[in-house]
């Protein structure tokens, strides 16, 4: 028992499955009658839809209908929408222009839906979408977040004046100006926060079916939150009643938030599968992926931290542009706002912090939550000017931090932008990462590096989050559309497993292991006893689904909850099988048992009973063992730790090559550290990515994505990443039952700053002040030949 | 992405003008060139199908021409739709100069890419575009050379100076090139619409190049 329970490194139960190829995706699926959509798809960033012919399209072999925005807009089909109203500076909410599913009069990206053509045959519809004729007239295009609010700058929305979607502020500003006023260093930063591509492993897939006889609609659709998905399409978008509308998310292949979103290609499937009254299933092609995923990131920030002469942190400002896209999608202004302005404190008592973001709309897709969002951004500012502010106090990295850490002894801990920190050793965690990346033994190994003609650099990244999404009443004020809790439902069979729903969402993490694990430790019940269940409305009660770190925290203490009922009610059995007092009955490794005597009986026995209820307290309790909970967290979570990347640059080609990657993560309590590693890797294999190859890119001028393909978006490889060395802080969460505080976007948080760090740390020598993400080769070199040339100018 | 090109006809220019008239010469250059047609004032359509590797796609382009120079040079406008490939768009200033016996032909082009051949063919382009353009015009001047003959180069001099004179650019040459094919252009104008799609032409293939 105690080689499977919380804490131990066991095997995922779901890999035999998807090593083996026996997973059921949403692509699996073959409907009887079944039919196949292809979306046409804008080749514009920006133009007037003249005239669609769709005459020949219809007529073509295999078609079974063709549609556009205007059948849809006829058809009253919602605008897709925006779960999280931001207030702006004057208490205005954001600007949300309509989202239509498929473009009614103008295209505003290239990949905007533009025409769905269903077909017997995938093959048959993309060849009728051939025969589409759309009449396009050019309007100019916006794409650079930094010039969208430009006068003259090309116009997306007529409800956003200047492309403004809010204007949002945080923090004390007078407190932050007269900190300025009185500092003894004062370090500016400008950082671009590059746009990233998500790319699952499976693309997004779809597929819908409507039954006539009962008005029940069934969509098959790889997300993240299945529930979310039918609240979204029944209440506003479709109007179809939740009750009549089931959604599975089955074994889902990746989704790093790209997931999280109601999309129009699954809204239109839904809706046109009773238009048609068949099945129907469309499957994204990596090229759709590209243009038509939310992507994430895409930030421009100016910095400036005020400190004293012995570099404690007396203020920051920070003044950024996010980049919305040309719609909103589901939940893109919370994210440089809510879970960005208020991690910007990080790990340090810095007392006045102002932060002002003006999000925008670009002719480029929607932005939205992926791997840390807005988490990432947060640490990227923050981690990059500490560290230049270190450079030019000439403070020891390290020691400058220390000097500013929140005390381990000052919890709870206000910070000045709304986070309560809950519990946490910045110091120690930096300690053990100190002594595990060697950092003492630095300079004697970038002397070594000089002697070969290299240029090495080591940087340091203090990141925290705040994880566990989320206390429902905090982002309700905030202003959530949703509660964030999270349900579990345990339900034992008559002959003793168990059957676990959670609302959580496995797509990668290995719930079906960890939850089982939990209930495993919980109830003393056998691991293979345990089935765990997820993904369908209509068998799991309810869900908010996986995102934000927080299956765990939240899901994960809605089973222990529920668990706790099942003991609660089989102590009631017991007392009466034992001819006790409930109050007399303990609970341990799966036996209930009197105290202080040897008379028991197992947990199974009081299943049994619980469902042959031949000799049972019908009058204190009802037959079944069948327990529901639903947790709505008191805090965030907030994981925290320490990452040191140590790099080494060839100044003739600006190939960096990381050394060394050291990562000490605090994630409280963990429950299977071998899955926590595999988060982590993962984690830091994205924040690599992002540091030193992956950008998306489109023409300024045209609006067209360049990097749509693996030929120039460049995804980490294997040789691209080190072997990692991980290890852990364990401070437990004080208001989880649990005590765990998340694991899943750690990696992707910390690792882009401390990869920049030490490349910074590695060009200061030669003169390199500044190189933005991704530092590619050819970027560094680049920024090397600049500098040896303005210093021979020198 | 720009491209530029200059390539040595050996033709006199009358010859060359008059071969840029003839569509058998023009479809025997293009590959997959279906069919010309004359649109508005000024405006041609052009229908081209390619197949590279697995794609097959059918452009269908319009050209607009503008800033005539007869007979030194002019630019043409063009854009060429390809469906849920996306569209190939641009415009090039050609110029004819004569070159003792031969002829000069130079073009500076800009040309876009939209869409699907935006997303996957943005790295190949640059790099295609000048071979493409290299095979059209090789093709075109080895066709022409032939047409004009071993004793072109002998009375190209003087021919061309005739025609210059006479402000008739084509009239004489012209019947030459188009000996074997359709009526003779009406204007000069005409003369230019065609050399347009063979510009159009080029710039279509090129998006097809960037498929690959």
């Amino acid at each position: 028992m105690s080689e499977q329970g919380i804490g131990k490194r066991v095997v995922r139960k779901e890999d035999q499955r998807f090593l083996t190829g026996k997973g059921h995706y949403t692509d699996d699926l073959q409907r009887i009658r079944q039919t196949h959509a292809y979306f046409l798809r804008s080749p514009h960033a920006h133009a007037k839809i003249a005239r669609i012919d769709t005459k020949a399209a219809q007529s073509a072999p295999g078609v079974v209908a063709v549609f556009t925005g205007a059948d849809t807009a006829a058809a009253k089909v919602g605008s897709l929408i925006c779960g999280w109203v931001v207030k702006d500076k004057h208490g205005e909410p954001h600007k949300a222009p309509p989202h239509p599913a498929l473009a009614v009069d103008t295209v505003r990206h290239v990949g905007d839906t533009v025409a769905m053509v269903i077909a017997e045959t995938e093959a048959q519809a993309k060849d009728a979408a051939e025969k589409i004729v759309v009449d396009y007239q050019e309007l100019p295009a916006v794409i650079n977040p930094a010039k969208a609010l430009d006068k003259g700058a090309a116009q997306l929305h007529a409800e956003a004046p200047g492309n403004l979607c809010y204007d949002w502020e945080l923090g004390d500003r007078a407190a932050v100006d007269a900190a300025f006023a009185k500092a003894a260093h004062v370090t500016k930063i400008d950082l671009v926060n590059n746009r990233l591509i998500p790319n699952a492993m499976e693309p997004r897939a779809a597929a819908a079916e409507y039954d006539a006889g009962s008005g029940q609609y069934t969509l098959w659709t790889t997300s993240q939150n299945p529930h979310v998905t039918r609240l979204v399409l029944s209440a506003f978008v479709l109007g179809i009643p939740e009750h009549k509308l089931r959604v599975i998310a089955p074994d889902v292949g990746g989704g790093f938030g790209s997931k999280i979103f109601i999309y129009a290609e699954e809204t239109l499937l839904t809706w046109a599968s009773a238009k048609v009254n068949r099945p129907i299933k469309w499957t994204a092609e990596r090229n759709e992926s590209f243009v038509s995923d939310a992507h994430g990131r895409d930030h421009v920030t100016h910095a400036e931290l005020a400190m004293d002469k012995d570099g404690k942190f007396l203020a920051l400002k920070v003044d950024t542009i996010a980049n919305m896209g040309a719609y909103l999608s589901t939940f893109a202004t919370a994210v440089p706002t809510y879970l960005y302005g208020t991690l910007l404190a990080g790990q340090y008592t810095t007392p006045a912090i102002h932060v002002n973001v003006r999000s925008v709309f670009t002719n480029t897709a929607p932005v939205d939550a992926y791997r840390g969002a807005g988490r990432p951004e947060a640490t990227f500012v923050l981690e990059r000017i500490v560290e230049q502010a270190a450079r030019e106090m000439k403070i020891d990295k390290a020691e400058l931090r220390r000097r500013n850490f929140i005390a381990t002894d000052a919890y709870p801990y206000q910070t000045p932008v709304a986070l309560a920190y809950d519990s946490g050793n910045y110091a120690g965690a930096l300690k053990k990462a100190l002594e595990m990346a060697d950092y003492d033994g630095f300079e004697k190994r970038r002397a070594d590096s000089k002697a070969k003609g290299k240029l090495r650099g080591i940087g340091l990244s203090a990141y925290i989050e705040a994880c566990g999404l989320a206390p429902s009443a905090v982002v309700g004020s905030l202003g959530a559309g949703v509660g964030q809790w999270e349900s579990a439902q345990v339900r034992f069979n008559p002959t003793g497993n168990v059957q676990v729903y959670t609302g959580s969402h496995s797509h990668g993490q290995g719930h079906e292991t960890t939850f089982a694990q939990l209930v495993s430790t919980q109830l003393g019940v056998p691991l293979d006893q345990v089935e765990v269940i997820h993904g369908d409305t209509a068998s799991v009660p309810f869900g908010m689904g996986t995102y934000g770190s927080r299956s765990l925290a939240v899901g994960g203490s809605a089973i222990v909850k529920a668990c706790d009922k099942i003991i609660a009610k089989g102590k009631k059995i017991a007392a009466h099988m034992l001819e006790a007092s409930a109050a007399d009955i303990e609970f341990k490794n799966g036996v209930f048992s009197i105290a202080g005597t040897d008379k028991q009986v197992p947990l199974g026995g009081v299943v049994f009973s619980a469902y042959v209820p031949h000799n049972y307290p019908l009058n204190e309790v009802e037959p079944g063992m069948d327990e529901n909970a639903f947790y709505d967290p008191a805090n965030f979570t907030y994981p925290a730790g320490v990452h040191i990347c140590e790099i080494e640059i060839d100044p003739d080609t600006g190939v960096s090559t990381i050394a060394k990657f050291t990562a000490v993560d605090d994630f409280g309590n963990l429950v299977n550290p071998m899955i926590v590693e595999g988060q982590v890797h993962g984690g830091i294999g994205q924040g690599i990515g992002q540091a030193l190859l992956e950008h998306g890119v489109y023409d300024e001028k045209s609006g067209q994505l360049l990097t749509g393909s693996y030929m120039d978006y460049t995804m980490p490889r294997a040789d691209d990443l080190p072997s990692f060395d991980v290890g852990y802080q364990v401070t437990p969460c004080p208001h989880n039952p649990l005590g765990v505080k998340g694991c899943g976007e750690a990696g992707a948080i910390a690792a882009p700053a401390a990869v920049m760090n030490a490349i910074h740390d590695a060009l200061a020598p030669v003169g390199v002040k500044s190189i933005d993400m991704p530092a590619t080769s050819s970027r560094v070199w680049q920024a090397i030949q600049r500098a040896n040339t303005k210093m021979a100018a020198e | 992405m720009e491209m530029t090109g200059e390539y040595r006809i050996p033709a006199p220019r009358p010859t060359v003008w008059s071969a840029l008239n003839d569509p058998a010469v023009l479809q025997a250059c293009i590959p997959g060139c279906e069919s010309l047609e004359r649109g508005a004032e000024n405006e041609f359509k052009a229908t081209v199908r390619a197949k590279v590797g697995p794609v097959s796609a059918r452009f269908s382009g319009k050209v607009s021409l503008s800033d005539f120079d007869p007979p030194k040079s002019y630019r043409i406008s063009g854009e060429g739709q390809g469906g849920a490939a996306g569209f190939a768009k641009g415009g090039a200033v050609v110029n004819l100069e004569e070159d003792g016996a031969g002829t000069i032909l130079r073009y500076t082009a800009d040309a876009q890419v939209g869409g699907k051949l935006a997303q996957i063919g943005s790295r190949l382009i640059d790099g295609t575009a000048k071979k493409l353009a290299d095979e059209f015009f090789e093709a075109f001047a080895a066709k022409v050379g032939a047409m004009a003959g071993p004793a072109a180069s002998d009375t190209a001099e003087a021919a061309a100076a005739t025609v210059v004179t006479a402000g008739l650019p084509g009239s004489e040459p012209a019947q030459m090139a188009v000996a074997r094919n359709a009526a003779p252009p009406s204007s000069k104008g005409a003369m230019m619409r065609w050399l347009a799609i063979a510009g159009l032409a080029v710039l279509v293939v090129v998006a097809w190049l960037a498929f690959r």
